[in-house]
């Protein structure tokens, strides 16, 4: 058995020892990962907790995040607990595994320390590696800040080794403003937080010949889109289970996390929606606005990005106030509108007030995002809300240099 | 544990059965015979990955599968990463005690075609043999990507028509000379390495073996003749087979930690080359007469080959 590892009822941690210390807890039978910057120290983390007795299980340094991802799959269709972390072009690289491991319904929990895709290199935190995920097939949750990063790894393999789910989960941080930003974190003793996760319990187990399983068949226009169907239903099923793992956390904890968090919405004019530690950017400066200036402005943040919460969405929008709604996207959206923008438009369409949708790219490349910054963005909507349309692009790029860059406009005919 | 008897063809081609007749490779396809050969050699369980290539579109269509033991398929290049890792898993749940069978002894295999050996999966193999799993590669070496319609890979031997190093009015086929997987997994450092033919198969039973038995991480080369790619009738793929050995265009040795090369098998009477090369329609154009100086470096190539083998062997370094 793993030595005991004694932590203090409060702890200063960052994002990346935070998600590591989750690891250890889990007790992992395999970990298979690859370092890269910013998720590096998670990886060194739990080297570490291997080199000192506080892990039982096995820990491969594969030769590239492919292989990571690769050994993942392997390792889960052997009957344990599985987990990695990576980054960006770590994340890139293993794309072709992730639609593998979700298809054969294996729950790998992966912690990915958001981090903006190349060219041009960059090593900083945006949202391009998540994004890439959200076709992949697996749960995506988002920590905001370092003790969220911890709850939520915890949590995260509750919610995919569910017998009910049996899907891999990423949970996501952002890197550097998370990953490498210490904070007071609150942990949980060892004994109490692997009983939370719980015991693995093995399906369709390799190394259970009693009942030989083959994994990774091949099937093609007769079988495949049934096997993809059922996959996103178990997807889209998986949205009850982790409203009961949350709920179970808040039990435990007192901490509470929702699939789509919600601030100051109830009498909101106008609000924000954004992902990761942007969003406490926002709520501070929602207060703000509204103590200084009187404006009614909300945040509205998906903590599960996939399954995506449509109806929570839609819901936190259906406010007979709310007249304009900013989505901000931090991801490079290569010829479309943002992701964001999308999804949530497509949620704001169905709500009775169908608040003026906006978008703006913001952040890219670890471009800092302050509260001046948001404060500015809700007053573009107050702006929006009081002349009656959009008097913007309706997508733009927000703390560029260089000449304003924006696309579209509202028709007023 | 190894089966200790093989007497005769018949009954160990029989000896507990874990792969099924029914598959989809084509008639006269090498691959199920030394695919069979491994599976019944040993009584121990056996967890198996394979690399996308024939051998895993032909055995595993939903809601089919050629397996009665665990199997796995991932991708076309991460057969051995699958195989390592499901070791790792083997070990870890070994210590915690939460195997369903924890005495019930397991080896763990994978294979490739030369396309995933030599070519798109070598990264994840030398990853997998450079960190000392306990488990067996072997290479399904049909010297072509048959599963996508034969075109070249890097263990295409010189001289060879593929569709994408063809043979034409200015051109002989393929160019370069194959890769020398052996000596490159040789010089990882694994325990076992050797190149197998199946018309020997006692010799590669051995062999195979030898690897399970070994541990550490072991790589086996097979020779698998193809009909399809090659151009030979279904009927003849063990005659090929005769002649790529006794033509030593597949010389059948072992290299020992490394260094100690034996030699497996040693031709009563060693063939010209071109009694192989003549055998299949993917070397016709050779014979022209203006390709006849590629069948002479071909034999060429092969003596000084064996001639090395041969010293290295003497040598024992």
């Amino acid at each position: 058995m793993a030595k005991e590892f004694e932590l203090n009822e409060v702890e200063v941690w960052d994002g990346n020892y935070a998600a590591s210390q989750a690891l250890r807890q889990a007790q992992i039978d395999v970990v298979a990962a690859y370092p890269i910057t910013p998720s590096t120290p998670i990886v060194e983390g739990y080297g570490a907790y291997v080199a000192n007795g506080y892990v039982d299980g096995e820990f491969v340094m594969v030769e590239s995040e492919h292989g990571a991802m690769s050994g993942c799959v392997g390792a889960a269709a052997a009957g344990g607990r599985v987990a990695t972390a990576t980054s960006s072009q770590g994340f890139a690289l293993m794309t072709e595994v992730l639609y593998q491991a979700s298809g054969m319904r294996l729950p790998i929990v992966m912690t990915v320390v958001n981090r903006a895709l190349a060219s041009p290199l960059n090593v900083r935190g945006d949202h391009s590696d998540m994004y890439l995920g959200r076709d992949s097939g697996w749960i995506q949750i988002d920590a905001f800040n370092a003790q969220e990063a911890y709850d939520l790894a915890l949590c995260a393999f509750r919610i995919g080794e569910h017998l009910d789910v049996r899907l891999p989960v990423m949970m996501h941080q952002d890197g550097f403003t998370t990953s490498h930003k210490a904070q007071n974190v609150y942990p949980l003793k060892d004994s109490i937080a692997y009983e939370f996760i719980g015991k693995y319990i093995p399906v369709d187990d390799m190394l259970d010949f009693s009942r030989p399983v083959t994994h990774g068949a091949q099937t093609e226009e007769d079988w495949h889109y049934e096997h993809k169907a059922k996959q996103h239903k178990a997807l889209m099923d998986s949205r009850t289970v982790i409203d009961d793992v949350f709920a179970d956390f808040k039990e435990l904890t007192g901490r509470e996390y929702k699939r789509v968090e919600s601030y100051m919405m109830e009498d909101a004019e106008v609000a924000l929606v954004l992902l990761g530690s942007s969003v406490e950017t926002a709520v501070l400066a929602a207060k703000q606005l509204r103590e200084e200036e009187g404006l009614k402005v909300g945040v509205v943040a998906p903590r599960c990005f996939r399954p995506f919460p449509y109806d929570l969405v839609r819901d936190a929008l259906d406010v007979s106030s709310l007249k304009a709604v900013c989505c901000l996207d931090k991801s490079a959206p290569g010829g479309a509108m943002g992701a964001l923008f999308n999804e949530v438009s497509a949620a704001a369409y169905s709500t009775k007030a169908r608040p003026m949708m906006t978008n703006y790219v913001y952040g890219l490349g670890g471009r800092d995002f302050a509260v001046d910054e948001a404060k500015r963005i809700m007053k573009e909507q107050k702006a929006h809300a009081d002349a009656g349309h959009i008097t913007t692009d309706i997508q733009q790029f927000s703390g560029l240099r260089g000449p304003k860059l924006g696309f579209f406009k509202t028709r007023r005919d | 544990m190894a089966i200790t008897s093989i007497k005769n063809l018949k009954e160990f081609s029989t000896n507990n059965d874990r792969f099924e007749g029914a598959h989809l490779l084509c008639p006269g396809c090498a691959h199920s015979m030394i695919v069979r050969e491994l599976m019944n050699c040993t009584d121990d369980n056996l967890v198996i990955a394979s690399n996308t290539g024939c051998l895993e579109v032909s055995t595993a269509v939903y809601p089919y599968t050629s397996w009665d033991t665990s199997w796995i398929h991932i991708g076309f290049e991460n057969a051995a990463t699958a195989a390592s890792c499901a070791e790792a898993m083997y070990k870890a749940r070994k210590k915690k005690g939460t195997l369903p069978d924890a005495d019930a002894p397991v080896k763990f295999v994978a294979f490739g075609g030369d396309g995933s050996t030599y070519d798109i999966g070598f990264q994840w193999l030398s990853g997998a043999m450079e960190r000392g799993h306990d488990f067996t590669y072997i290479c399904l070496d049909n010297e072509n990507y048959a599963n996508t319609g034969g075109q070249r890979s890097s263990a295409t031997p010189v001289g060879a028509h593929t569709s994408t190093a063809q043979a034409g009015s200015h051109s002989y086929g393929k160019k370069q000379k194959k890769k020398d997987m052996v000596a490159i997994m040789a010089a990882h450092g694994a325990p076992y390495v050797a190149q197998l033919a199946p018309n020997k198969w006692k010799s590669m039973a051995k062999g195979f073996q030898k690897a399970l038995e070994t541990e550490g991480p072991c790589f086996i080369n097979t020779v698998s003749a193809c009909t399809t790619e090659w151009k030979f009738d279904p009927k003849d793929t063990i005659h090929i087979t005769d002649l790529a050995t006794d033509s030593l265009m597949f010389p059948v040795y072992e290299i020992i930690d490394g260094h100690e090369l034996n030699i497996l098998y040693r031709p009563k009477n060693i063939i010209k080359v071109e009694d192989y090369l003549g055998s299949q329609g993917r070397y016709r154009h050779l014979f022209k007469p203006q390709n006849k100086h590629i069948i002479e470096r071909i034999q060429k190539d092969i003596d000084e080959k064996w001639a090395l083998l041969q010293r290295r062997e003497e040598a024992r370094i």
